[in-house]
């Protein structure tokens, strides 16, 4: 069972505006029985001033497809047409409160069949560029047709590279092995071999320069900061020195009982980031330690 | 999000049993007091190695296996369905085929896209609208480029049956290894693979009121087999890794209580599951069962409902405190409906729709009364609000070319 939230619930097990709305003057038709979605949008819109004065649904789709299609209806309920272009999928998927990667085509299909029924209103012809494909990030709900597209319109040879372009890949990573069948794929129609990258090379300690390594241990010290400051406390940078990196205790935070705790997690994470043994003191608790001190 | 006051219905057990109360008292101990590694050369251990060889002697009863030598443990249906193909493979390197079905369960058809990938040539049975095999297709591939046939014994979604003990002799005759996905089949049907020419065969323990994460994979004394996973020597070599000790205790008691209640589970729950048919299909328009009802599990019902999807069909199911499940495309987050669906080339007008009622002994018959209440209102429900459906019926629409015969 899907995670959905109360919202999705209740606008599935109750939907607003649903069934035929006999008095409608713009119809947008999205989907199809094949697809497993389809919605149809009807809207009874005032020609005076183009407010949608009532909006109904009929919908063939799973709950969230019942559900993002009552809330498009709720949301689009008074606002002119061009204020209901406004509305963007992720309005709708917004409104319940969120919707799972997977079904984030549900509210897609609404934010469409409100375009076709605008169109329909205004007498003109709307046509569907959204192409369902096999979901292969399911992180950031990207399916394979569009990183298809993306591997081809930009001539993308790398993972790394579609991630870029397309987000695709950039979470879990559970995705890769989808994505570089597609690269495989692709670069073969164009006569080339897909090849893995290489990883990346790990930077060996003591490689990275004076400055780069200073910002790496302000940004430790940053991402630190918050967390102190809802205590009351704070830490500041002060030098560094080699191994030895001196810090300022501010606030609460100086003299506080766990001192010793929270440096100790800050030097953790500080090793990490640099990749090199290094000690965080405190600059009140002594002057400079001696070069090459390190902590046991 | 289910009404409190409502008793839940589980008719999911095609996905998974409750595991059964005598299981769960008999595994308890070797948790705790008889935690030693069957492995071991001490009393701790001794005590346990005895205990999983009662297992799997109850194991042995159920399958109908002629040594209990013949079972190896694994961790389910899933690596016993891999070992099985990749032995076969690797036991016969010259052989690059393998038959299987296009309806299989995809812990045997991933696999296989997996080895097509890697240059071997995958056979794929089709199924007719019954999700039947055709023997003579099968007959015809069938070559001493096989290295081994793949097919399960019922199917997960329909549980129509495939003839494998037949299938298996053909197979052997043509000398070619033969194994059967049967976590379906193992504890709902009668087994009796000394007398047949089955040479390997999977089961997973939730299938049949057992725990989860524990499986087997029958292997007939004889035929060539090389490990997935190697290691320490347990298994007799054939599967490396410590035992899932309690695990095996619990299967061995479900094998038990298996045999103990074939009888029951067709006869009674064969009742249950065809009286929940009749009461569906008499009071929903536009609805049929699927597969090749007369030759099916007796425990397990799919029924297509035409114009509704699958998923919204479970939600409000769920809401009244049923359980069951679907293949529709929305369930798995997939845009296609079940493989299986596709591949008896049921139509898309009710391939989405389909919903899987799986019963067990557990059932009542105050539940499945209960169920055929709920469903009428619900489909109702649900079409009310279909573009594809009318103040009479489904409307007039051009992807509705399929007529469907309702029995």
């Amino acid at each position: 069972m899907w995670d959905y939230s109360d919202t999705v619930k209740e606008h599935f097990y109750n939907p607003r505006n649903a069934g035929a709305l006999a008095d409608a003057n713009a119809i947008g038709e999205v989907g199809s029985i094949s697809c497993g979605d389809a919605l149809r949008l009807m809207l009874k819109v005032d020609p005076a001033n183009e407010t949608i004065l009532d909006a109904s649904f009929q919908t063939f789709g799973c709950g969230s497809a019942i559900a993002s299609s009552s809330a498009l209806t709720e949301i689009i309920k008074g606002k002119t047409l061009e204020q209901a272009l406004e509305v963007s999928n992720q309005d709708i998927a917004d409104f319940l409160g969120g919707l799972p990667p997977e079904k984030m085509h549900c509210s897609v299909m609404g934010r469409e069949a409100l375009q076709a029924a605008v169109a329909n209103y205004r007498g003109e012809e709307w046509k569907d560029d959204h192409e369902e494909g096999a979901l292969i990030c399911k992180c950031f709900a990207v399916d394979a047709v569009m990183i298809e597209e993306t591997i081809r319109a930009n001539n993308l040879c790398s993972v790394e590279q579609v991630t870029n372009y397309t987000k695709a890949g950039g979470g879990c990573s559970s995705c890769h092995e989808g994505i570089e069948e597609i690269l495989a794929k692709v670069l073969a129609e164009r006569g080339e071999t897909f090849k893995a990258a290489p990883p990346p090379e790990k930077k060996a300690p003591g490689k990275m320069t004076t400055l780069e390594r200073i910002r790496k241990i302000e940004q430790v010290i940053e991402k630190a900061r918050p967390n102190l400051q809802r205590d009351h406390g704070d830490i500041e940078l002060v030098d560094v020195d080699g191994k030895n990196i001196y810090v300022s205790m501010k606030g609460a935070c100086a003299g506080c009982q766990m001192e010793a705790a929270t440096l100790g997690g800050v030097q953790a994470q500080m090793i990490e980031a640099l990749g090199e043994l290094v000690k965080v003191i405190p600059v009140k608790a002594t002057a400079k330690l001696a070069p090459n001190t390190l902590p046991a | 999000m289910s009404i409190p006051n409502l008793t839940p219905i589980y008719l999911d057990n095609n996905a998974t049993t409750r595991c059964a109360p005598e299981a769960v008292t008999a595994m308890l101990p070797y948790f705790t007091e008889q935690f030693g590694n069957p492995s071991s050369m001490h009393s701790f251990g001794a005590k346990v190695g005895h205990a999983t060889k009662g297992a799997r002697a109850s194991l042995q009863k159920l399958l109908g296996a002629e040594f209990d030598s013949e079972i190896i443990y694994t961790a389910g249906g899933t690596e016993a369905d891999n070992t099985a193909i990749l032995s076969a493979l690797k036991a016969n390197p010259e052989r690059k085929e393998i038959i299987t079905s296009t309806v299989e369960h995809h812990a045997v058809l991933h696999l296989c896209e997996q080895l097509e990938k890697e240059g071997y040539t995958i056979h794929k049975l089709k199924v007719d609208g019954k999700g039947r095999l055709d023997l003579d297709e099968y007959a015809k591939l069938l070559t001493d480029k096989v290295a081994v046939v793949s097919v399960m014994w019922a199917n997960n979604e329909t549980g129509t049956y495939f003839p494998v003990e037949k299938m298996a002799e053909m197979a052997k005759a043509a000398g070619i290894l033969f194994h059967t996905d049967a976590v379906q089949a193992v504890g709902k049907i009668p087994l009796n693979l000394k007398d047949s020419a089955i040479d390997m065969l999977s089961l997973s323990g939730h299938k049949l009121h057992g725990p989860k994460g524990i499986g087997a994979l029958y292997l007939r004394r004889g035929a060539r087999f090389r490990p997935l996973l190697r290691g320490g020597g347990q298994e007799r070599g054939r599967r490396a890794g410590t035992e899932n000790v309690p695990g095996i205790i619990g299967l061995g008691v479900a094998a038990e209580l298996a045999l103990e209640h074939m009888e029951q589970e067709n006869t009674y729950v064969r009742a249950l599951r065809d009286k929940l048919q009749a009461g569906i299909l008499a009071a929903v328009p536009n609805a049929f069962a699927t597969g090749d009802v007369d030759n099916r599990l007796p425990n397990t019902l799919n029924i297509a409902f035409e114009y509704v999807e699958g998923e919204a069909i479970l939600m409000l199911l769920n809401k009244q405190g049923i359980a069951a499940s679907s293949g529709s495309a929305c369930t798995s987050g997939s845009l296609e409906p079940s493989h299986v669906m596709r591949a008896m080339g049921i139509p898309y007008t009710a391939a989405h729709g389909t919903i899987r009622f799986s019963l067990s002994r557990e059932n009542t018959e105050a539940e499945i009364d209960r169920v055929i209440a709920a469903v009428p209102p619900i489909i109702a429900q649900l079409r009310k609000l279909s573009p594809y459906w009318g103040e009479n019926g489904p409307v007039t629409d051009p992807e509705k070319a399929f007529a469907p015969t309702y029995a």
